[in-house]
């Protein structure tokens, strides 16, 4: 049975290698076919001879297909490209890349956690009062609030909260290293913005599935045992409950890192996020190729690492996939 | 050949008498009924709401720049003068028509392409579900910026292309979900046996039976278009400047939210809020009356 299991991770560990290469490969032809020419947008110079080298350093004049498979051998190596400014190089995407990413994942990771901890007994206590009127009043509301774009949240958020009440930051970020007590309090409005649409989530699916689970023979068996409900809640039925919500735990993971962008731009946190902003609008877009490329990597891999990991968690998930 | 005919009159009748219980069980909803009237509202103010507003919305008065909500101005008036009530009734027309057109396109792509992934399962299967993996992997807000930036910053039909296409792998995995059981039915083999060509099978015969979730799919869809067109608008591209997308509105206002002028965003913003939620609330009760 557990070798079933790794047999079907190995398989899905090599068609996610395979969505990688797609992915990426689409990505790379996106930027060659873009409308905008990239050699009349980076390769200027003095003379012809000069532009001509140019264009050979940055691979311009290779075809699409080599171009790729040059660009993802210095990928997988680490080199993440240049940003390309007036006909030479200026900065390693690398190095503004190892400053913006610990941000933004930080900020991930701040929204899942809140997000779970929030998630996990509203979910639990809407199920058990399934179709009650605090159910309903719950429900209704955080799938209401989730409703509301990021942006506006967090603008309406940093307008009542920053300004009218003055209780937190408005925007500014401040790294923990620097001042922990305002590195929480910048991060609480930002935070909040991202969890709530997540909450909101969780909470639904978790609900679904515990409602699901209750229903289970063992379920009406411990309870006719005369187990407590709280003993039968963590140990019987949790667990089995919690397989759509992880997934979607490990899928948000990725979609979080893209997510982060307009927050970042709402709250100018210097992120992942705000550099893909800067790197559009002052069209860097090398640059912008190993930041997408980079991301789809994560959700990717966030998304095998999900399918994996549930297969190992509940074995009747993998049954039904390959039936 | 009529005895043909007569089972296809049964089925069409059968499927009415489901349409019509399920339109009944809609009206019973009373958060569907609300979704719907906001959508409503939101819908007539698209269509007529340029000829009804109290103000020339893109009308410019310096004079009367960041004045309050009063009996002249219901929301106010901007950071240039223009009436913010006036620009919130228009707003509606770009962004329905942008979400719309773009969850058309993804739904009218995705559909064919997962009718043919479902039916003739195989490579084609593989090879088409493994690309749509690839394209869902790119993060949608980047690859539209993306292209925006490209074609310089503002365009409406790449914004609506680009939605649709970032949609069509959503769209398709669920049609070819649906269609794989379906395949199997004895419907689709008699079919086979009348020697129908592939196209038909798929159009005439599969395609009415898996209506419901691409309807499903549809209206979650349309929900996240608005939220891309709204938020491209805040992020300044994929719309003309001075658009009255109210994503731009809330873009060119925002910065005085801070300051003294807390209407001019929050009318906007709360416009694209409420039209999400009605989607949401339209798409949840279709979900539930097909649930059951």
């Amino acid at each position: 049975m557990l070798r079933l299991t790794v047999v079907s991770a190995l398989r899905r560990l090599l068609q996610a290698g395979l969505v990688v290469i797609g992915a990426t490969f689409l990505l790379s032809l996106l930027l060659r076919l873009l409308p905008v020419g990239l050699e009349d947008l980076y390769v200027v110079g003095e003379n012809e001879a000069s532009r001509k080298a140019f264009a050979h350093e940055l691979r311009l004049d290779r075809d699409p297909f080599t171009y790729y498979v040059l660009w993802l051998w210095d990928f997988v190596r680490g080199d993440l490209g240049w940003y390309v400014q007036g006909g030479g190089l200026s900065e390693p995407v690398s190095g503004r890349l190892s400053r913006a990413l610990p941000v933004s994942l930080q900020l991930v990771f701040y929204a899942q956690a809140v997000s779970l901890v929030v998630a996990v007994p509203l979910g639990i206590f809407t199920a058990l009062r399934a179709g009650r009127r605090s159910d309903r009043a719950l429900s209704y509301g955080l799938f209401t609030a989730s409703s509301i774009p990021n942006f506006v949240f967090g603008l309406l958020m940093a307008s009542f909260f920053g300004v009218t009440l003055a209780w937190f930051p408005p925007l500014g970020y401040v790294a923990p290293t620097e001042n922990l007590g305002e590195h929480i309090r910048s991060m609480v409005l930002p935070v909040a913005a991202l969890s709530f649409p997540l909450i909101a989530t969780y909470t639904r699916l978790l609900r679904t599935d515990v409602i699901a689970t209750l229903r289970e023979d063992y379920v009406t068996m411990a309870v006719s045992k005369g187990l407590s409900t709280r003993r039968i809640l963590f140990s019987h039925v949790l667990r089995p409950s919690s397989v759509t919500l992880f997934t979607s735990f490990a899928l948000n993971m990725g979609a979080l890192i893209g997510g982060t962008i307009v927050i970042e731009q709402v709250f100018t946190i210097p992120g992942i996020g705000q550099e893909i902003g800067i790197a559009i609008f002052s069209r860097q877009f090398f640059a912008l190729q190993s930041y997408v490329a980079l991301i789809a990597v994560g959700f990717i891999v966030f998304n095998m690492l999900a399918d994996i990991v549930v297969g190992f968690v509940d074995p009747r998930t993998r049954e039904r996939r390959s039936a | 050949m009529s005895a043909e005919r007569d089972l296809r009159a049964v089925a069409r009748a059968e499927r009415d008498r489901i349409r019509s219980e399920r339109l009944r069980q809609l009206r019973r909803n009373p958060a569907f009924v609300v979704g719907a009237v906001i959508l409503g509202i939101w819908v007539v103010c698209a269509l007529i709401g340029e000829f009804v507003v109290p103000h020339e919305p893109a009308l410019v008065d310096i004079l009367s720049t960041n004045k309050g909500p009063s009996s002249e101005h219901w929301f106010g008036t901007d950071v240039v003068g223009r009436d913010v009530f006036s620009r919130v009734i228009v707003g509606a027309r770009p962004v329905l028509v942008m979400a719309f057109l773009a969850t058309v396109i993804g739904t009218v792509l995705g559909t064919v392409i997962g009718l043919v992934a479902g039916y003739f399962k195989g490579w084609a299967d593989v090879i088409i579900m493994r690309i749509l993996d690839a394209i869902s992997a790119l993060p949608v807000l980047v690859i539209a910026l993306l292209a925006l930036a490209a074609v310089g910053g503002s365009s409406q039909p790449v914004t609506i292309l680009i939605i649709g296409f970032v949609f069509t792998p959503i769209i398709a995995r669920t049609v070819r979900a649906a269609v794989l059981p379906e395949a199997e039915l004895d419907y689709v083999a008699a079919a086979r046996l009348r020697t129908e060509r592939a196209p038909h099978i798929l159009a005439v015969e599969i395609l009415p039976n898996v209506l419901p979730p691409i309807i499903v799919e549809f209206t979650v869809r349309l929900g996240y278009a608005v939220f891309a067109i709204a938020t491209l608008g805040f992020l300044g591209v994929g719309v003309q400047l001075g658009s009255p997308n109210w994503g731009s509105q809330v873009a060119e206002n925002y910065g005085r939210i801070f300051a003294d002028n807390w209407w001019s965003t929050t009318f906007p913003a709360g416009a694209i809020a409420t039209l999400a939620i009605a989607i949401n609330l339209v798409a949840d009760g279709i979900v539930e009356s097909f649930e059951q």
